[in-house]
């Protein structure tokens, strides 16, 4: 005790610092600055990720532009080894992203690659691959720090405009693009975009693996070409599977219920709305004149008020109102979900097997947001029974590969009980069998856990929602697995009983000196009355070549990749 | 010889009308009597277990396709034999069954179950199918003159069960052509081999003027249906003398007395009604203050069974009483706990006692 109060006596006596000194070490952090330190938080935490990342980040960018912009996606994707030795120690990279998109207007190129932070889709109601606009720009400045060269970029937005060539630096200091090089040069393609950066990174296949996301991605999106040249300059061509454009997502203004306190003061603040019941009905998307109204009148604020004049007190008293109002859902005309059809099929071309199906839900909505959940399942064929289902994840058309156990998506799989669909799973775990489930979610803002947009945040509305899908797929797949093992279990008795046919056709040859003939005769007598009694049994052997939609090469590559990846982990383990 | 070519005329008839139904398409069937207590009932005027009409069928389904076969298979096995006049051992005709593929049995108890199916069904011996039993009958010793025919010469021999000293003459497996003489006034069938011991070393058959026959635990059919010859023929009383537990009671005396469930096909030729239970009873227990071991569960089990199903003891009420009576002493005690008395206490004064009072025993 003695001892304690000594300690803090001579704490207080021999300050190490004071307020005047502390605060000339204090100034503000640039998000560039910030995230030299923090790389993890956007994916890129090791080498072989930060690889995957930066492609993906630039081809989600890509695929976004082309379906804004109403054009079908033809996207290269090429890793070129620069340390010259073709093998896996390699540590630096270039990697190259181009595609046939709308391309970017001059001034905007050097923000877009050179400023985290920047970006449309942000403050947009409306599904995209890229949310944040930090993805592309982030792995600009990885490469910048990993190599200290330039993100260099090539767009060109119509057939009689130049292109422009851009070389950038990121200031990290105060988080802007520095232009190193600027020029215009002849380019072969009517418009496009196309990304070069160098950086340190390490290639590997297996999962987790670039092939593995172009693969998923290329699934899920058929309507998007990919062509893709890997670090041993081995090329592989995605084609597209249809010429038909997903439905383009509208955007939507935000909806009530999803507004938190902060946003409503400052939408209050900039507004153009001249009284607060317009303001309702002109920011906010599913309310009327009599809605806005009531929100006023439950807050006991005139719908006539001006919206600037609110204060931070009355402004609460509006978010509280809301709530206590009802409200639509918001429209969904915002959301592109897959498709169960689309999603069933891009399963079957990846995986064989003997039984699919697939479930899409309803709209439905978190925090104001709307989203679709989507699930499809294969069973059995070549999925091996004796381990965890596989897991595919996808969000706004995006796999995602890393994170999986905490995802919520996991945890509805979790959740939901897979033995009474005739799967064996431990409680609250991910279950045992011959299964690969894929999993889409469609939304305007995809809750993720962090930036890197590994993770789906845990909503209780999403896990719902998704637990949903997942029973209705699970009641086809029972019924499936119901329907083979009853199956199985008639042939197996067929069989049994069969086998003794010929013991009482012999047992009555003896008994009664019957010749070879007659006991034949016994034989096939006996099976046709085994077959009229117990009738016609389906057949559900495994077919593989049923499935028509199969892409042997492209699973193969998958295999081969999942292949190598255990062989080093085993390798690893020795 | 006429009479084994019966069974083999009947296995045949049995086999044809199968075969015709085959080639009508009509799915095969066999019908055997189901053998257990839930299908008897206790005949009072004949003293014995007689079989109700409930019958078990094997067919071309999963669970009897198997014994569907190897019930032919073992018909054809008796016919051969029966053909040739030669005959099997239960056991031997286990291993045949090793020619048969997957229709072998895989244990005795299999075979055995299916052969006295086979023998319900046919309505016929299993000796007379050419099968018989491994073990030996039991032993006799006392006033009994046996006469048997000498296998090779086929002329009569006859055997005199007081010369074998202190050993004793063993029932052989088939015992329908035996013959008997004898002066006794009653058969005393014993439950152990050591009670018999000690009643033959002290001669008891010469004072009692009796046959005593170890049954061994529970009676062989050969035994059962020696005793019964001796109870129809010799019009002797019967009594049986065993352990004062249910085993001793159920499975001794009352399938002696009035057969089993399990064999209730045969019952008619094998059991002995007039039979009478001479102890250990219950009230012996006490009366003679034996000692005693504790029940075991399936001791208590057993007699909750015989009271609830056996109906046998359904009808004669003192088993009930004396069962009941059992299981509130929790206790059970053995033919050899008399020996608390002194060793020969069983010939001085247990045995005359019961000969000379009537009321202590049980039906």
């Amino acid at each position: 005790m003695a001892e304690q109060t000594k300690l803090t006596e001579t704490k207080t006596k021999k300050r190490r610092s004071n307020a005047e000194e502390m605060a000339k070490k204090q100034r503000e952090i640039s998000v560039a600055e910030f995230f030299e330190k923090n790389r993890h938080l956007l994916g890129f935490d090791n080498k072989r990720k930060a690889l995957l990342t930066t492609i993906k980040e630039a081809v989600d960018n890509s695929l976004d532009a082309c379906e804004e912009a109403g054009i079908l996606p033809e996207i290269n994707v090429e890793i070129i080894d620069l340390s010259g030795k073709q093998d896996a120690q390699s540590e630096k990279f270039r990697i190259i992203i181009e595609d046939n998109g709308p391309g970017i207007i001059k001034q905007q190129v050097p923000k877009i690659f050179a400023k985290l932070l920047y970006g449309s889709k942000f403050h947009s109601m409306k599904q995209s691959r890229g949310q944040q606009g930090i993805g592309i720009s982030a792995a600009a400045l990885y490469g910048q720090l990993t190599t200290g060269k330039p993100v260099r970029i090539i767009s060109k937005t119509s057939a009689n405009k130049p292109a422009h060539y851009y070389e950038l630096h990121i200031n990290t200091t105060n988080n802007k693009p520095e232009i190193v090089k600027e020029d215009i040069k002849e380019w072969k393609k009517d418009h496009g975009t196309k990304v070069e950066i160098d950086m340190e990174g390490s290639y590997q296949k297996g999962g987790q693996s670039v092939d593995e996301y172009l693969i998923e991605t290329a699934v899920v999106n058929p309507h998007v070409t990919i062509t893709y040249t890997n670090p041993k300059a081995e090329q592989r061509i995605f084609p597209r599977a249809t010429d038909q454009l997903p439905i383009e997502p509208k955007e939507i203004k935000p909806h009530p219920y999803g507004v938190e306190l902060g946003i409503l003061i400052k939408m209050l603040k900039t507004t153009s709305a001249k009284t607060l019941q317009q303001f309702f009905t002109t920011e906010f998307s599913r309310v009327g004149p009599s809605v806005a109204k009531e929100i006023c009148e439950k807050a006991s604020i005139v719908p006539k008020a001006k919206p600037t004049q609110i204060d931070r007190a009355h402004a609460e008293k509006l978010f509280n109102a809301i709530k206590e109002v009802k409200i639509m859902n918001p429209p969904t005309n915002c959301l592109s979900p897959i498709g169960a059809e689309l999603l069933e099929k891009g399963l079957k071309k990846e995986i064989n097997a003997e039984f699919y199906c697939s479930a899409s839900r309803p709209p439905s909505v978190y925090r104001g947001n709307p989203f679709i959940m989507e699930a499809a399942i294969a069973y059995g064929g070549e999925l091996p029974g004796d381990k965890q289902v596989t897991i595919m994840r996808f969000a706004n058309r995006v796999p995602l590969l890393y994170q999986q156990s905490a995802c919520s998506t996991t945890k509805s799989i979790a959740q939901t009980n897979w033995r009474s669909y005739g799967l064996s799973q431990s409680q609250n775990s991910i279950p045992v069998g011959p299964v690969a489930i894929v999993i889409h979610m469609a939304s305007v803002w995809v809750p993720f856990t962090s930036e890197a947009k590994e993770a789906l945040a845990h909503y209780p509305e999403m896990i719902k929602e998704l637990k949903l899908a997942l029973q209705e797929c699970g009641r086809k797949l029972g019924s499936y697995v119901n329907k083979k093992k009853r199956v199985g279990a008639e042939l197996k008795k067929r069989s049994y009983i069969d086998k003794y046919i010929p013991h009482v056709a012999d047992a009555l040859k003896e008994l009664l000196s019957l010749k070879d003939g007659e006991k034949e005769k016994i034989e096939t007598q006996l099976r046709d009355m085994l077959e009229e009694k117990r009738g016609e049994v389906e057949d559900l052997k495994f077919d593989p070549t049923k499935n028509t939609e199969y892409d042997e090469e492209m699973a193969k590559i998958k295999k081969i990749v999942e292949e190598e990846h255990e062989e080093k982990e085993n390798g690893k383990e020795e | 010889m006429a009479k084994k070519n019966k069974v083999a005329v009947l296995i045949k008839e049995f086999a044809d009308d199968m075969y015709k139904k085959i080639l009508k398409k009509k799915s095969p069937k066999i019908k055997t009597p189901l053998r257990a207590l839930s299908n008897v009932k206790y005949d009072i005027k004949e003293g014995y277990f007689e079989l109700l009409g409930k019958e078990k069928e094997r067919a071309l389904t999963t669970s009897t396709v198997k014994s569907f076969a190897q019930t032919l298979r073992l018909l054809g096995l008796s016919k051969e034999i029966v053909e040739k006049d030669d005959m099997a051992t239960k056991r031997e005709a286990y291993y045949v069954s090793k020619n048969w593929g997957e229709a072998k049995f895989n244990e005795q108890p299999e075979s055995d179950t299916i052969m006295d199916d086979v023998e319900a069904m046919m309505k016929v011996n299993r000796e007379q199918m050419g099968f018989i039993p491994e073990e030996k009958g039991g032993d006799i010793a006392g006033k009994l003159v046996v006469i048997d025919v000498d296998p090779d010469t086929g002329k009569e021999i006859k055997i005199d069960c007081t010369k074998f000293g202190s050993g004793a003459y063993s029932v052989p497996t088939s015992v329908e052509h035996l013959k008997f003489e004898t002066k006794a006034k009653f058969v005393l069938a014993i439950e152990t081999a050591g009670m018999f011991q000690r009643l033959v070393k002290h001669n008891y058959w010469k004072k009692a003027n009796c046959i005593l026959i170890s049954m061994g635990g529970v009676p062989t059919r050969a035994c059962r249906r020696f005793i019964r010859k001796l109870s129809d023929e010799k019009k002797l009383p019967v009594y049986v003398f065993t352990d004062g537990d249910p085993y001793g009671w159920m499975n001794i005396y009352r399938t002696l007395k009035v057969g089993s469930g399990n064999s209730a096909h045969i019952n008619e030729f094998f059991c002995v009604p007039k039979a009478k239970f001479f102890g250990i009873t219950a009230q012996d227990i006490v009366d003679y203050k034996l000692p005693t071991h504790p029940l075991k569960d399936v001791d208590i089990k057993r007699i909750k069974d015989a009271i609830k199903n056996d109906p046998f003891v359904h009808h004669h009420k003192e088993w009930a009483k004396c069962l009941n009576q059992l299981v509130k002493m929790k206790v059970r005690a053995e033919q050899q706990a008399l020996a608390k008395h002194g060793l020969n206490f069983v010939i001085s004064d247990y045995l005359p006692n019961k000969l000379k009072n009537a009321k202590t025993w049980l039906p």
